[in-house]
């Protein structure tokens, strides 16, 4: 080890692995449902999905999580996340593919994806 | 990029309950279930929370699994980390709300008024993974110390913070560097840390070494750094298997990493570590002992001064820490003297890690700030006495320390108040006991321990002992006199003024704190010929009442020495000169009719 640099390097790279375990409660939660349903529907390629997306942009202060069945089969993959202070946002007929858009405009910007929620699918 | 993390306890308890059979068990059926790639399966430190293990945490969840079989292992797969489903029952019970919600571990009983420091990576991480230390601050206090202060502002910082000594005596740390500072780089410096744990019940130390290593070998660095030393030795008694190898592994990946070598971090520091193994003799915890050990001679003591500082290992200035008061160092560092020095009491800052055991619901490790009570420790953290009995007293400080009697329950506990009643922090052992332990005997076991533990170099200890043993022996076996009790008196402070070194210094204190608090325990073995706690085999009487006894004969086949006698339906009678006091009779009589006393 030369210098604090070379430090930091290790550091900063591991930090990305083991957030996993530092999960706090101000964090923004990504659930996603992992019952039979949801798997049937494809819900783990989406849910390694979120665990990537969000380990390449680094994002701290983001848990991605599982859970069961949350009652709304036909929608299935469903993706739930909670954020401190704002109402849940329910995302529905989840992709791989959507999950980039979901974490960069939603988890990174604030701003969920209209189109790809409940709300929107239900009209 | 793993979604979960399995984190499975691979501390002493919970390898010796089983774990190492568990995590091959989730490796196998994650593999089966073809979650290698999204699940990681790690080893780790100690929990804390012993009495309870197996213990598995699942992250990110943070679902807390206790008392795991190998059984239980598919079940947590296909269930939690397939489907999203923790596995209630299995879960820690205080975790689960009525209702099933699950409540984090930082609001039980056990964790709440913890507040670890020292033991901050142990369950947290890999311990064999350098690169997960790091991920936890890990080495950017050495850096720190080595690119941005000067070894004297280190010594400042720790003199500032206040921390002492927790292996037992409380010297302050600070003021130890300070002494072995003088003419750096001009000669040989040492530093070194005593890893050679022996009070019965305390087990601290270890758990550090097994889930943390890296914070001892980092902070010896930042100690040698402030010293002037070259090469730090950790003496670790074999009887450590676990703790050994992972040191062996941290040493050797520090070595690799450059951050044990020369030239650390780019400066002129040059530093490394050895280990030395100690083969088990409990005066080898004391620091001339040790270093005698080290130097490949017979485990000795010898007289102080010279203290090590001036003149220790190899005739060289050392410096000897214990294991957990190295695990505060670096924390220190990163966060100020200031940080330390709030938490805690006037006198004794920071935290200390208690070692939970005896009849206590929670056996484990309790990190609490200074000056928390005894109560609060006992009652909320340990969670009770169990099968509801009474607390009695506590031992702190093990063979060297004393009994805390139940009306001081509510002493804050520091180094200055546990001298004040009569006993001492020590390392940490607490065990607690109930009404159904004599504290005759139990001065007797403590003072078993030190008789054989003395090394035998000087006459008090060697001889003293033996003979303050004696006399308890007297008095557990119904031959005491009311004289005993001054001479046990004398002969103990004879002893704590005129042996060579603390073991012999202190071995005594457990008699003299029973004495002090338990008086009249003690009077009633040798007037009245009772243990009230009938432990004293030889004041015990078995009898039988002749009104409750319904001549079943039950007892007079379980025992073992034929000293019941009786026909059917009559009433039985023991025979109290073949009676061997193994109480089979009481334990199997059905009309509750045979009772001691």
């Amino acid at each position: 080890m030369k210098s604090l640099e070379e430090l930091a390097a290790i550091r900063d790279k591991m930090k990305n692995i083991v957030n996993t375990r530092e999960a706090d409660e101000g964090n923004i939660r990504v659930v996603v449902g992992m019952a039979t349903c949801g798997i049937a529907a494809g819900a783990r390629p989406v849910l390694n999905a979120f665990t990537e997306e969000v380990a390449r942009r680094e994002l701290g202060n983001v848990t991605v999580t599982q859970t069961g069945c949350i009652g709304i089969c036909q929608y299935e993959p469903v993706v739930e996340v909670y954020q401190p202070g704002k109402e849940k946002v329910t995302y529905v007929k989840m992709t791989a593919e959507k999950v980039a858009r979901v974490v960069g405009e939603h988890l990174v910007g604030g701003k969920p994806v209209d189109e790809y929620t409940i709300g929107a699918f239900q009209k | 990029m793993y979604r979960s993390h399995v984190m499975v306890c691979g501390g002493t308890g919970c390898t010796s309950s089983g774990s190492t059979k568990i995590m091959e068990a989730f490796e196998h059926e994650i593999a089966a279930e073809g979650l290698e790639n999204e699940v990681k399966v790690i080893h780790t430190g100690c929990f804390g929370l012993c009495a309870l293990g197996p213990i598995v945490v699942v992250y990110p969840e943070g679902s807390f699994y206790s008392r795991v079989n190998v059984e239980d292992v598919g079940e947590i797969v296909r269930e939690h980390l397939l489907k999203g489903r923790p596995v209630t029952r299995l879960l820690y019970d205080e975790t689960v709300k009525e209702g099933g919600e699950i409540r984090s571990l930082s609001e039980t009983q056990f964790y709440k008024k913890q507040h670890r420091i020292a033991l901050r990576n142990c369950g947290v991480i890999n311990p064999e993974n350098i690169d997960e230390y790091i991920a936890f601050d890990g080495y950017r206090a050495l850096g720190k110390a080595l690119t941005e202060m000067t070894p004297d502002e280190v010594i400042q910082t720790m003199l500032d913070s206040g921390l002492r000594g927790r292996g037992g005596a409380g010297f302050p740390t600070g003021l130890k560097w300070k002494f072995a500072s003088g003419n750096r780089g001009n000669v040989q410096k040492y530093v070194c840390c005593n890893a050679d744990e022996g009070d019965p019940g305390a087990f601290m130390d270890r758990s550090v070494l097994e889930g943390d290593p890296h914070v001892v070998l980092e902070a010896m660095a930042i100690a040698a750094y402030a010293i002037g030393a070259t090469q730090g030795y950790i003496y670790v008694r074999a009887e450590y298997p676990i703790a050994v190898k992972r040191l062996k592994v941290a040493i050797g990946q520090a070595r690799e990493y450059g951050l044990l070598g020369n030239n650390i971090f780019g400066t002129d520091f040059c530093f490394d570590v050895d280990l030395k193994l100690g083969a088990g003799a409990f005066v080898c915890g004391e620091e001339t002992a040790l270093m005698t050990s080290i130097e490949g001679k017979r485990g000795e003591p010898r007289p102080r001064p010279p203290f090590p500082a001036v003149k220790g290992l190899f005739a060289s200035p050392t410096i000897l820490n214990n294991v957990e008061t190295y695990a505060n160092v670096p924390r220190i560092i990163l966060n100020g003297a200031e940080w330390f020095a709030s938490m805690g009491t006037e006198k004794s800052k920071g935290t200390k890690v208690f070692a939970l055991g005896g009849k206590i619901h929670n056996t484990g490790l309790v990190e609490v700030p200074m000056g928390t009570t005894l109560r609060e420790i006992v009652e909320e953290i340990g969670g009770g006495i169990p099968n509801g009995k009474k607390f009695k007293a506590a031992q702190t400080g093990g063979p060297s320390g004393g009994c805390i009697p139940a009306e001081l329950i509510d002493t804050p506990i520091d180094y200055d108040n546990l001298l004040a009643i009569g006993t001492m922090m020590g390392s940490g052992g607490l065990i607690v006991m109930d009404e159904d332990t004599c504290m005759v005997d139990i001065a007797k076991f403590f003072l078993e321990f030190t008789v054989d533990e003395s090394c035998g170099k000087c006459t008090p200890c060697r001889v003293g002992t033996k003979r303050l043993l004696e006399l308890l022996e007297k008095i557990t076996d119904g031959r005491g006199e009311m004289e005993d009790l001054d001479r046990i008196e004398e002969l103990a402070q004879f002893i704590k003024a005129n042996s060579l070194c603390g073991l012999g210094q202190t071995a005594p204190n457990p008699v003299l704190a029973t004495i002090r608090y338990f008086r009249d325990e003690y009077i009633a073995h040798i007037v009245d010929k009772k243990c009230p706690a009938g432990v004293c085999k030889s004041l015990l009487q078995y009898t039988i009442d002749p009104v409750k006894c319904r001549g079943c004969t039950l007892c007079a086949r379980v025992c073992p020495a034929g000293a019941i006698t009786g026909t059917v339906k009559n009433p039985h009678v023991i025979d109290q000169s073949k009676c061997i006091k193994c109480g089979a009779c009481m334990e199997k009589c059905k009309f509750g009719a045979i009772s001691k006393g």
